[in-house]
């Protein structure tokens, strides 16, 4: 083996989204010397993607706001599944961490009276979501860049060099977390183990905390809204570490994707197109929203047309259109009129703003939109409906943390935030909440690891077992002499990994998507079984620079562990919630809102590690009851709505 | 529209050197360049490097020039193209390439670092900001900026011009001295600092001869050189030769002399 570089820090962030940048920015700004590692240039990471806004009760538009209105819609959102601690800290901070970029130099847009202007989004009783046009997500990542670059200006003139206590390593990929004791399953956290991707080149970051920003898990479905970087990378990397994985079952598909042409289909159709107006219509023009209310929120939404448009001007006497329902409901009922037959030409349905708003405040509210079918698709929406149809958008399921301190649960120096994390969202995320979830949490997770890493002194540091990284390495390599490196399960010709992949999302999308059935579940862990078989021949061409061959290669081990969570899981939970749909079992049932599906990686001996023989299963599921919610957040709810969600056991108590 | 086969020569090869490679490649209806890049790599060529994230014109990754010219793979519609036509995609050719596609850009996050940031105004906390939409506007256009570097890479100061990229940031990064300049709280000029000048004296203003070239190949049809960079000329020469204000510099000078 050769000599691997080894730096030390003092804190070490995987990604550059929203919630990486702004832990590392805590992280610093406690003293701490910070690293942030991620797969893309600086400023490229999915948060760009981001459009309709960050949620926060700030009351600029609506005075009836505050943080008590904004848990409630959230956990009304979750289905009640949400960590209700999480949910409390998210509505009671965000509109601090919102306020706190302005003093960064983003620029929202403003209301008449000059305060950030807030705008109505699905779930959200309230205008609640700041935002700049269609655009907040290139917003946010911008202006993070921007104070992660004025710290670095400040450590320039202080030390002589910019990256003296915070440094961006770009373009780079973290494939193992390592510790401190290869053999103990409790062992602490002490680096993590990378590759260059440009040069091939490994190195290891050693630090005594690392925290997981890494996002989502969408590219192990066909059609997604997500980016290449959406491999389930932290989501694996805590898994591998020891770390559980809570309520993977729920995958928000988002109801409005692009669905022609086809190489565009799942890009993302933002809900600010329903928030300022935009209708949804089937083949028969009809708005068929109205007959999709589920019971839960009957008295909160319009019953007529009229009385949803009359909401826009007038909220205080009117309620809101049931285009505005939570994400899931709009999805599934969109899969239904499909199904029902009554789709548009390329199997979606109609989105309409076109006979909702003049064509110029169409172009200024939705810029992005506008620019996107017109490019895209030759759509243009200031003069004829969209097309539009569910695609895998969110990932509610992650690292299972502490509420407070975003530390995950047994491993020590572990921490995670923003997508990457579970609990915040329940079963099924608002739109706006993943921003606000970023820098909440993002900023609570470098805190502590900040925290956690000063109150080591020097001598106490958990030290990188070598053979870890020696491990690690071998890991890495295995996809350039994958024929015959393993006489035990070189069972035929050396795999692509492009096809591996494709096969992946095929499954995933037919067999565990939108709407679920136990035997296509079943079909769904066979067809895995038989892709980490076939993975582990998954070889490549060329060499180390800047091959793409073999950096998926390495994502498909990821993508194959977070599908397996997803599929077990789902197949466990028998009911219906938020972001996960059982046509066998189509009810949510109370007493399964007291269960979380915990998952862990499936070792025979108690180590960490992936089994030696690829067809056994990797995941075993555990059941823990879920936190109960603190008497003062449940009197926010009135008794008969508590009822749909609490058992009658809960309610009594 | 069916499906049919396109030509396709695309460059590779790393820092040593590289040729075009000949492909013939199947398109299909609504398809991108970065579409048929990612089917090459599928079937043809495993290790092709390409760099791109979101697919939809939001992250600024996939810029490479196609038949010349500076453009996103991923917004570049395959039916702009005659069938026939041998459609050719290399690296950009302003940064050093790094293999295939891929260029290092690193140029352009040296350059955002030498740009001094935005300064908080001493008397608002958090919260307390107020700005008019109207003059929020200016700078939200600059804001929209996704960061391709298609305007540094088309800029003839360094396109053929190495030895300028020392002195001279670029439209992408006047732009922001020009977006900083007209944010409307922000308080450089309380702590001294004068972006108007800086733009000229620090970040080579003055080898901007408004051709124009960055605002054509701008993916977000922002009007660089109209709205940021002659604005911002315009504002640096009131400031050197503004009689007015070089008297009533020369005073304070005198004064404090």
């Amino acid at each position: 083996m050769t000599q691997v570089e080894r730096q030390g820090w003092d804190v070490v962030v995987v990604g550059a989204g929203g919630a990486g940048l702004r832990a590392a920015i805590e992280a610093r700004e406690q003293g701490m010397r910070t690293a942030v590692i991620c797969k893309s240039l600086f400023g490229k990471a999915h948060t760009v993607m981001a459009e309709g806004g960050i949620a926060a009760s700030m009351g600029n538009v609506n005075e009836g706001d505050n943080w008590k209105v904004h848990f409630r819609d959230t956990m009304r959102g979750g289905k009640f599944l949400n960590h209700w601690r999480m949910a409390e800290l998210h509505a009671r901070e965000a509109p601090d961490r919102v306020w706190e970029l302005e003093t960064w130099g983003a620029l929202f847009d403003r209301t008449p009276d000059g305060r950030i202007s807030q705008r109505n989004f699905g779930g959200h009783e309230y205008p609640r979501l700041a935002h700049v046009g269609d655009r907040t997500g290139l917003e946010l990542i911008r202006t993070l860049q921007q104070k992660i670059v004025s710290l670095q200006q400040e450590d320039e003139r202080e030390f002589g060099t910019y990256d003296a206590r915070l440094k961006v390593f770009q373009e780079c990929t973290v494939t193992r977390i390592l510790k401190e004791h290869s053999l103990k399953q409790d062992g602490r956290v002490a680096g993590a183990f990378c590759y260059e991707r440009e040069s091939g080149r490994f190195f290891v970051l050693e630090a005594p905390a690392v925290v997981l920003a890494t996002g989502g898990i969408g590219k192990s479905f066909k059609v997604t809204s997500n980016s290449w970087e959406y491999t389930g990378d932290g989501h694996a990397l805590a898994l591998l570490a020891g770390a559980p994985l809570v309520n993977m079952e729920f995958v928000q598909f988002h109801p409005t994707g692009m669905v022609w042409p086809p190489s565009v289909k799942g890009i993302l159709v933002t809900e600010s197109v329903r928030g300022d107006g935009g209708v949804l219509r089937n083949s028969d023009g009809k708005r068929f929203m109205f007959d999709y209310v589920p019971d839960v929120f009957k008295e909160k939404y319009a019953q007529s047309e009229d009385e949803g448009d009359r909401w826009y001007e007038d909220p205080d006497n009117n309620r809101r259109p049931p285009e505005l329902l939570p994400r899931d409901e709009v999805a599934r009922a969109i899969n239904s009129e499909v199904k029902a037959g009554r789709g548009s030409p390329h199997g979606g349905v109609f989105l309409d703003v076109s006979t909702r708003m003049p064509a110029e405040v169409i172009r200024r509210r939705l810029p992005s939109m506008h620019h996107q079918f017109k490019e895209l698709a030759d759509v243009d929406i200031t003069a004829e409906a969209m097309e539009v149809g569910p695609t895998c958008h969110y990932v509610m399921g992650g690292v299972d943390v502490d509420p407070d301190t975003a530390a995950a649960a047994g491993v020590p120096g572990l921490f995670a935030a923003g997508e990457v994390a579970g609990g915040m969202h329940g079963s099924n995320r608002l739109g706006g909440n993943s921003l606000s979830d970023l820098l909440v949490f993002g900023r609570r997770a470098g805190l502590y690891a900040a925290e956690y890493a000063a109150a080591l002194v020097s001598g106490e540091r958990p030290a990188v077992d070598p053979r870890e990284i020696e491990a690690a390495e071998a890991e890495a390599l295995r996809p350039f002499s994958a024929e015959g490196a393993d006489p035990l399960h070189t069972g035929g010709p050396a795999e692509n990994p492009y096809t591996l992949h494709q096969e992946l999302q095929q499954a995933m999308n037919d067999l565990v998507g939108i709407i679920r059935r136990q035997p296509e579940m079943e079909q769904a862990l066979d067809k895995l079984a038989d892709l980490r078989v076939r993975a582990r021949r998954a070889g490549v061409e060329g060499h180390r620079q800047y091959n793409p061959g073999w950096h998926l290669s390495i994502d498909l081990r990821n993508m194959l562990l977070v599908s397996e969570c997803v599929a077990r899981a789902a197949l466990e939970r028998r009911e219906s919630r938020g972001g996960h749909t059982r046509d066998d079992h189509p009810e949510m049932d109370r007493r399964w809102r007291r269960v979380n599906l915990l998952c862990r990686l499936a070792t025979n001996d108690g180590r960490p590690g992936l089994p030696e023989d690829p067809a056994l299963a990797h995941i075993r599921l555990e059941r823990r009851e879920t936190p109960a919610i603190r008497a003062d957040l449940l009197e926010l709810f009135e008794r008969d709505e508590l009822a749909k969600y609490l058992t009658d056991e809960e309610l009594s108590s | 529209m069916s499906s049919y086969d396109a030509h396709f020569r695309v460059w590779r090869g790393d820092a040593a050197g590289g040729s075009l490679g000949d492909f013939t490649v199947e398109v299909n209806e609504g398809e991108v360049v970065l579409d048929i890049i990612h089917r090459l790599q599928a079937t043809q060529a495993p290790d092709l490097a390409v760099r791109w994230n979101c697919k939809a014109g939001k992250c600024g990754s996939c810029s490479a020039e196609i038949n010349g010219r500076p453009r996103l793979m991923c917004m570049t519609r395959m039916s702009v193209f005659d069938r026939a036509e041998t459609v050719t995609v290399t690296p950009m050719r302003a940064f050093p390439v790094v293999r295939d596609l891929v260029t290092d850009v690193s140029f352009n996050y040296a350059k955002a670092r030498e740009v001094p940031s935005f300064v908080p105004p001493a008397d608002l906390k958090p919260g307390e900001y107020r700005m008019r939409q109207e003059d929020v506007g200016r700078s939200q256009e600059f804001r929209k900026c996704i960061e391709c570097f298609l305007c540094q890479d088309t800029c003839h100061v360094v396109r053929d011009h190495e030895e300028n990229k020392e002195a001279f940031a670029g439209p992408r990064f006047l732009m922001r001295v020009a977006e900083l300049d007209m944010h409307p709280l922000d308080a450089a000029s309380e702590v001294g600092l004068d972006r108007k000048s800086t733009a000229q004296d620090d970040h080579g203003l003055g080898y901007c001869n408004i051709t124009k070239c960055c605002t054509e190949v701008c993916p977000e049809n922002i009007r660089i050189t109209d709205n940021a960079l002659i604005p911002l000329k315009e504002r640096a020469a009131d400031r050197k030769y503004d009689p007015l204000i070089w008297l009533g510099k020369t005073i304070r000078r005198r004064r404090s002399g």
